[in-house]
């Protein structure tokens, strides 16, 4: 319930209760026994999931310790297990891909809310919103097709010739670039619906008092409407965040898979999601799935962080901000 | 309140997520299927042989199903022991721990023979021979370019071009990776020192592609790759496989006949449980990275009609089935290796008891 819901409602409610006291209240009670339990339920699986991973992982964490997050050493067919390079490659495809995104979902949110003409703004929402309908292992066959042999042929060696540390290396086409462009476009959807909700929660009273002191639509977009949601935005691209850092089947594809740690964005790189994905289905000794189970707990806690900062953010400013400050006007 | 609401919400997509993989994770486990379905799971080397003969085999039998899932032969491994599947499939035989930790006694039987193969995309290079040397340096690093001097002694009819070598490998675990490292580390010590053996070793150079068509498309569309597949997918993809020096000096190129020969130079060491490899064989004509591909199936089966059904496909796979491989690039197993498996088979038992299947002399 919205807090301006909450006076109405209460004004009303003792002639409803008079009607159907009775009814209502045994009604209620069922209805509320119900989503209890279902809410429970839900809960229950969390912590399950948690315990069942952490119960799973442990012969990995007391073999390895604190060592198992320093070293990039993986070798399954020596029972020597260090997540380094996952990390390292989880942490560097979900910048490099929020980089490429957030400009382009920031853009499009501005769009949609305040600089697109009125006719263009449902379809170009649908096309976003379609993106985030496609299945990711679509996004991977796509990526393994026609990106990586785009950026091998063409894209790569014209970044080449930049040089520098990022640039370095043969042209291999799938790697660290090729896994970040499709996270990027696969975050996409997030970060400019998330941002589209932000933006148009920013009080058209701030927008028309910039308007009238003689702001122009890029000076409303740029001093007014940006600055009120910074909050929210910075939790939108929280949430593309916490969507790279999960994906799998896609960075599966495209990411090269190896467990090196490099600076350049040609090398091939592995991501916690994608080692997962490859190697739980035929890890034969206890301690490879107990290693692989510890990759998954960090990728659980990592991802349930940023989930849930995000969505303290982003409420914060959907809800709380865009509801106190008009209350004083109305 | 509402904040509660955002919690359920967050609380349900991870328990959403834990769901779907709580189920793809026991789908193997169906402990209710009907008893005429027999599932497996296991190396993806004989799957195209499998899918066909499971098709095969309905059709002369129309309540006898196998559902087989090419998860890799690791998984095949790790899924009996665990007893979740009713059979397995792997190209390497279990290890004497892997049988001692297997919750139950174990069989094999040979089914198929194999072969895994160096696919290469290099334009202006009609064939290439390569020793085991050559191979484990180019996976391992030291001979990154196509003209190094070793390449070019080794195939001095053709002109090698100047571009590095793209090295594509598996990155999940595969028995076509344990044949190729057992032949490398047999024949290399710097691949025994460097890399080791497994189904999931750890490459110092190239990239890892997912399963043999991850591979293969990655080899096809990439000028100056070379990776490692079963013959069937580069066959398919019309790419050039090289020669592979064997044991005895020679280049050989794997055909039904060079994967013949490396089985018959083994029969006179088959050992009673079979478990034998077939890899890096003596015979001057066999093809070096030859896998013989085996089923695991329970000694004695706790269920008397999955007993039998097992025993009837097996049974049907080492007659009727062998007359499909052929077709799909594998070699019929030898007479004789046919001979031990149908002794494995009539030694299986349910409950206990000796399985009843009428075992006709030509499989039925």
């Amino acid at each position: 319930m919205t807090p301006s819901a909450l006076p109405s409602s209460s004004r009303e409610a003792p002639r409803a209760l008079r009607i159907t006291d009775a009814a209502r209240g045994s009604g209620d009670r069922v209805f509320g026994a119900v989503g209890a339990v279902a809410a429970g339920f839900l809960g229950l699986v969390l912590v399950t999931v948690a315990v069942c991973v952490v119960h799973l992982a442990w012969p990995s964490i007391r073999e390895t310790g604190l060592s198992f997050f320093g070293t990039s050493a993986w070798d399954p067919a020596r029972d020597v297990y260090g997540a380094l390079a996952f990390v390292w490659g989880t942490a560097m495809t979900s910048v490099v891909a929020l980089c490429l995104a957030v400009p382009i979902g920031l853009g499009v949110a501005v769009f949609l809310t305040d600089l697109g003409p009125r006719p263009l703004r449902r379809p170009v929402s649908s096309l976003v919103e379609l993106l985030a309908a496609i299945p990711s292992v679509v996004y991977g066959l796509w990526a393994a097709f026609v990106v990586a042999p785009l950026l091998r042929s063409s894209i790569e060696p014209a970044l080449a010739a930049i040089g520098g540390p990022l640039f370095r290396g043969p042209p291999m086409g799938v790697g660290i670039l090729c896994a970040s462009i499709v996270l990027a476009i696969m975050v996409l959807p997030t970060i400019a619906t998330v941002s589209r909700d932000v933006l148009a929660a920013v009080p058209s009273e701030l927008r028309e008092g910039a308007l009238a002191l003689g702001a122009t639509s890029w000076d409303v977009v740029r001093l007014v409407v940006v600055p009120h949601a910074r909050r929210g935005l910075f939790g939108a691209v929280l949430l593309g965040f916490g969507r790279a850092v999960g994906e799998t089947i896609a960075v599966a594809t495209v990411i090269g898979s190896r467990a090196d740690v490099s600076l350049s964005l040609f090398a091939p790189g592995y991501t916690m999601s994608s080692v997962i994905a490859n190697e739980f289905p035929s890890a034969t000794s206890d301690l490879h799935v107990a290693a692989l189970a510890e990759v998954g707990l960090l990728l659980f806690v990592v991802t349930v962080a940023f989930n849930v900062a995000a969505r303290l953010l982003v409420r914060g400013e959907r809800y709380g901000r865009a509801l106190t400050v008009p209350a004083g006007n109305r | 309140m509402i904040g509660a609401r955002r919690l359920v919400a967050i609380v349900g997509v991870a328990a959403a997520a834990g769901l779907a993989v709580f189920a793809t994770w026991s789908r193997a486990s169906r402990a209710d299927a009907p008893a005429r379905v027999i599932d497996g799971a296991g190396a993806t080397l004989p799957f195209p042989l499998y899918a066909k003969w499971s098709s095969e085999l309905l059709r002369v039998d129309g309540t006898l199903r196998i559902n087989y899932q090419p998860l890799g032969s690791g998984a095949g491994i790790r899924q009996m022991s665990d007893g979740v599947i009713d059979f397995g499939a792997t190209d390497e035989p279990l290890t004497d721990e892997q049988l001692k930790d297997a919750g139950r006694d174990l069989v094999h039987v040979p089914m198929t023979i194999g072969a895994v193969v160096l696919a290469y995309n290099v334009p202006g290079v009609p064939e290439l021979k390569l020793t085991p040397d050559v191979i484990a340096d180019v996976f391992r690093g030291t001979i990154t370019r196509w003209d190094d001097p070793r390449l070019r002694e080794a195939n001095a009819s053709v002109t090698m071009p100047s571009e590095p070598i793209k090295v594509v490998h598996r990155a999940d675990g595969s028995g076509t990776s344990a044949t190729l490292t057992t032949y490398l580390a047999r024949n290399s010590e710097a691949w025994r020192a460097d890399v080791g053996l497994g189904v999931s070793p750890r490459f110092p150079v190239g990239v890892g592609s997912r399963g043999s068509d991850g591979v293969t498309a990655y080899v096809k569309s990439t000028p100056f790759a070379i990776g490692y597949v079963e013959l069937t997918y580069a066959k398919q993809a019309s790419l050039p496989i090289a020669l592979v020096r064997n044991r005895a000096g020679n280049f050989v190129a794997p055909s039904i006949e060079s994967l013949d020969r490396a089985a018959r130079s083994a029969l006179d060491r088959v050992p009673d449980d079979l478990r034998i490899s077939l890899v890096d064989s003596d015979d001057p004509g066999a093809y070096p990275l030859t896998a013989l591909s085996f089923l695991v199936l329970p000694r004695d089966s706790r269920d008397r009609e999955k007993g039998e059904a097992l025993a009837r496909f097996a049974w049907w796979g080492l007659h009727e089935g062998q007359r499909y491989a052929a077709a799909l690039d594998y070699a019929p197993l030898p007479r004789e290796l046919v001979a031990h498996g149908e002794r494995v088979v009539r030694e299986l038992r349910a409950g206990g008891e000796p399985v009843r299947v009428a075992y006709e002399g030509n499989g039925g």
